[in-house]
């Protein structure tokens, strides 16, 4: 469990890094090596990868429509169809990141699957 | 097998990245857009952003402190001239960067490099008339002087300044959302914002319209549709004042009556994108003698059209050489409407013809030689490069003569039936020129004659300048280089095959129509007649509004003891002179008895209409609906007789030939037998009038400020980056002439005591960032006519509590 919230909470971090340095799919490479570094499950390694850019996004652009009013969340809102609602428009972005580190750290843990394979499962 | 899962995570990782990484139509890539820390959100700006700073630029050449009030306006304080334009530079960038770009693509044909093949039209339109070629000659003659060299060097470094710092995330979001980046500012960008503006001041024309009028009616009913006097005429200059002997005789060429004015050849161009015949605006400055305090006041309201980011940007620059406040073009240097230590200058635009064509004659298809003044003469090509979205080029070939490039020919079908004929514009915006020094030397100005070098420099678009100065001056001037031409020369397209049917000249500066203290205690200006046409040496052309500068001028010999709030009530009044004008007409002749209940409530509520433009009420939408009815049933049979339906002549042609005969020839319908009275004409239109005013009314549409239904667009026509609910008071005829996108773009009211007291606004925000709460916040206080003070800050006030952030810049 502590694996997987580390694995969550390294993962925004490094994702965040990449994002002052690199344009914004630096967290796929983010999401892809934090997996590789930490042996997970495919299935849980997905959803650290993807909950750790999700996280992240929404705590980052939360963050920055509150200190905004929404002023500009609302406008694009509508821009792009989503009617205005600024909490919508949060989700999508989140989920956009999200889904990209969620498919990129799939990949890293089996990538390391491939180097270091599992060991079967002892025989009861 | 056990790579395949690999694989397959990571395509499908790589496809979303692809996914999100394209621009889709017109969508933005998404991952990049939304991401938080390098899309969008990164231009939602706190709203208590503290915009404080200590910068290090390169090539300023001493310390300098940029002071951000309250409502963040800049104030420069700069130890030279070169460094206060290099900041103005700076800030313009800063804070309306995309704006100022996309102006000058739009005014040099570049639009198709933003939105594909759909933006060629435009661009060739530009290119023909030959924006380029003009701002090309523009720079040269601005890098010839000194001065201006310095002042266009300065702002142009202070701009890439900016520029060169840009990181990615803080791009302006329009360059996000279509998907560009912004290049490095030049003095020929500077030119081109100044051609921009030329453009829409100096660019009106009628000619191809009036050509075909001509040919189908015959030239004696176009004169009367199109005559080039008003009976309500009120000029500039009331009496000519200068009495002087023309330095130019201007004749008609011989022959010119068959050839040109009774000549019946049809053309078939329709010119699209023009600019707003609405363009106005009013100014005025009253001596001490009418004003509480003693002091003259200076007031303007440049009417433009409305867009979001605004045209104008507020701003202080202040140096050793001048203190100057007031509203700057982001794209130029200078402060261009506003005052300094001593005086206060404004501009409403003279409204002449400077735009003419004339019809050439090429020996062959190749265009290689055109016929002139009785030979083959060499055509200058000129190869206009538009780049398109994807990168292909499409070159135009653009044939140039003595005349001028010609704009349409065969190859530019643009929105033309082609006719296979060459038509060569002469424009005078294509002329020697350097109009940045006007700015530079208003703002130096201490006196009259600091003044009258400053207007010297004004060629194009020629403006009324007006001025009033601490020592009690006032004066104003129908400034700007025109030609001199003899009686319809230019309205119509002209032959263009030897010279006699060019300008003769120039008008020399001298014979410009100007007032210096005159004895009715005021000068003013609202786009009316500079002088008398019917006694002015020089045909005038154009279009000129006469109703405001009636009113204006009605009011100021009126009052006297003026204060700062009468000038505020006078700019915003919404006071209809026309309507007061031809409501009697329409009173008297529409017949209430025949009305049935509906048509009569709106009788009635036509009948007890105040005769304001106001936003809640339904007169003068009823007024307007049942004007614009009648104006169609007189005009339209004619007008479809030449294939022009809804080309109406100027509306006070209409009121005065009904107030002066009521019997006047137009009102019969020539598609009937019978013979129409201005009775059964203003009948008909009032019924019809009713209906649309019912149906409005049913929808809740018959107010004013909804029928109105004033907005203010973003220049990328992003609706919600723009305001489209302003629901405000004002109209075409009033001196506060709010239009549907278009009105008093910058109101402005100075006082010249001791202390001058300033007051403005316009309807926009300082900063051009549709994510900054700076963005539109001036424009609900605009639309209920109000106003801010405008604080003409000192050095020694910069602990003031109105100082809310302090940019300290050093050399870097």
């Amino acid at each position: 469990m502590v694996k997987y919230i580390l694995s969550i909470l390294v993962t925004a971090l490094m994702a965040f890094v990449s994002g002052l340095y690199m344009p914004w799919w630096g967290i796929a490479i983010a999401a892809f090596l934090v997996s590789a570094a930490i042996p997970q499950k495919p299935a849980f390694s997905f959803l650290s990868g993807f909950l750790g850019v999700f996280l992240l996004w929404e705590v980052l652009a939360w963050w920055i429509d509150n200190k905004n009013n929404g002023i500009l969340s609302q406008k694009i809102s509508t821009l792009i169809g989503l009617g205005g609602s600024s909490v919508l428009l949060i989700v999508v972005t989140s989920i956009i990141g999200a889904l990209v580190a969620g498919f990129a750290a799939l990949a890293g843990t089996y990538l390391r699957r491939l180097i270091y394979p599992v060991p079967p499962p002892e025989k009861v | 097998m056990k790579f395949v899962p690999v694989l397959i995570s990571s395509a499908i990782t790589i496809l979303l990245i692809i996914i999100f990484n394209t621009r889709w139509g017109v969508a933005p890539p998404f991952g990049e857009f939304l991401s938080p820390q390098h899309g969008f959100w990164q231009n939602a700006e706190p709203v208590d952003k503290d915009f404080g700073q200590d910068l290090q630029l390169p090539g300023l050449k001493d310390p300098a402190e940029i002071y951000l009030d309250d409502r963040l306006v800049p104030h420069i304080f700069a130890s030279n001239d070169d460094d206060a334009f290099y900041l103005q530079g700076f800030l313009h960038a800063k804070f309306r960067l995309w704006q100022m770009e996309f102006q000058t693509y739009a005014a040099a044909g570049r639009v198709s490099e933003l939105i594909g093949p759909k933006g060629l039209n435009y661009d060739r339109q530009k290119r023909r008339l030959g924006m380029v070629y003009a701002a090309e000659k523009a720079v040269a003659d601005m890098e010839k002087d000194t001065v201006s060299k310095a002042t266009a060097d300065s702002y142009t470094a202070g701009v890439n300044a900016y520029i060169t710092t840009l990181k990615e995330s803080d791009l302006p979001i329009e360059y996000k959302l279509l998907g560009y980046r912004p290049e490095l500012w030049t003095n020929l960008k500077t030119a081109l914002f100044q051609k921009f503006m030329s453009l829409d001041l100096a660019g009106f024309e009628t000619d191809f319209e009036f050509t075909n009028l001509r040919s189908m009616l015959g030239y004696a009913t176009f004169n009367k549709m199109f005559p080039i006097s008003q009976d309500s005429l009120d000029p500039i200059i009331p009496a000519d004042t200068l009495n002087h002997v023309p330095g130019i005789i201007v004749k008609a060429p011989p022959g010119s009556d068959s050839a040109y004015l009774h000549n019946n050849d049809t053309v078939s161009v329709q010119v699209t994108n023009k600019p707003d015949k609405d363009n106005g605006s009013n100014n005025w400055a009253v001596s001490g003698i009418k004003t509480k305090s003693g002091s003259p006041i200076l007031c303007n309201d440049p009417h433009l059209g409305l867009n979001l980011p605004s045209l104008w940007y507020e701003m202080q620059i202040s140096c050793p050489s001048f203190n100057a406040y007031g509203a700057t073009f982001p794209g130029a240097p200078g402060v261009i409407i506003g005052f300094n230590d001593s005086c206060a200058f404004g501009f409403t635009n003279a409204m002449r013809d400077v735009r003419d064509y004339y019809e050439i004659t090429f020996k062959d298809d190749s265009r290689k030689e055109y016929w002139y003044n009785g030979q083959w003469t060499p055509t200058d090509f000129r190869f206009e490069h538009i780049i398109l979205k994807d990168s292909t080029e499409y070159i135009d070939t653009v044939a140039y003569t003595v005349f001028g490039p010609v704009m349409y020919d065969k190859s530019f079908s643009g929105s033309r039936k082609t006719n296979n004929k060459y038509y060569a514009v002469r424009w005078k915006a294509h002329d020697a020129g350097n109009e940045l020094m006007i700015f530079n030397r208003l703002d130096h100005a201490k006196n009259y004659a600091d003044y009258l070098e400053a207007i010297k420099w004004l060629h194009t678009p020629g403006q009324n300048v007006i001025f009033a100065c601490k020592n009690g001056d006032i004066a104003i001037s129908a400034q700007g280089e025109f030609p001199a031409k003899w009686k319809r020369q230019g309205d119509f397209v002209m032959p263009g095959t030897d010279s006699s049917y060019m300008w003769q000249g120039m008008i020399p500066q001298s014979e410009n129509p100007y007032m210096y203290n005159p004895e009715r205690g005021f000068v003013s200006s609202a786009n009316q007649y500079p002088v008398n046409p019917l006694t002015s040496p020089y045909y005038l052309g154009g279009e000129y509004h006469n109703y405001r500068g009636l009113m204006i001028n009605r009011y100021l010999n009126q009052m006297t003891e003026i204060g700062i709030e009468d000038m505020m009530k006078l700019q915003t009044d919404t006071y209809n002179p026309f309507a007061a004008m031809a409501r009697p007409v329409l009173m008297k002749f529409i017949d209430s008895a025949s009305l049935n209940t509906d048509e009569l409530k709106y009788y009635e509520l036509l009948k007890d209409w105040d005769l304001h433009y106001e936003a809640d009420g339904k007169g003068a939408s009823i007024f307007n609906i049942t004007w614009d009815s009648l104006k169609a049933i007189v005009w339209n049979d004619d007008l479809e007789k030449a294939n022009m339906p809804g080309f109406y002549p100027y509306n006070s042609t209409l009121l005065e030939g009904i107030l002066r005969d009521t019997a006047f020839e137009f009102v019969d319908n020539i598609k009937t037998p019978e013979k129409e009275t201005l009775r059964q004409d203003l009948n008909l239109a009032f019924k019809k009038a009713a209906k649309t005013c019912k149906n409005l009314d049913r929808e809740g549409k018959l107010n004013w400020g909804k029928l109105k239904d004033t907005h203010i667009e973003h220049l990328a026509k992003i609706d919600p980056f723009s305001r489209l609910d302003i629901d405000n008071s004002g109209g075409e005829y009033a001196i506060n002439s709010v239009k549907k996108d278009h009105g008093p773009s910058w109101r402005m009211i100075v006082q010249l005591t001791k202390n001058t007291e300033a007051y403005g606004i316009y309807p926009g925000g300082q900063s051009g960032n549709p994510g900054s709460p700076y963005y539109d916040n001036f424009v609900d206080n605009w639309a209920g006519g109000k106003y801010y003070p405008l604080w003409m800050m000192s050095k020694d006030e910069e602990t003031d509590k109105r100082v809310k952030a302090i940019i300290r810049v050093t050399k870097l």
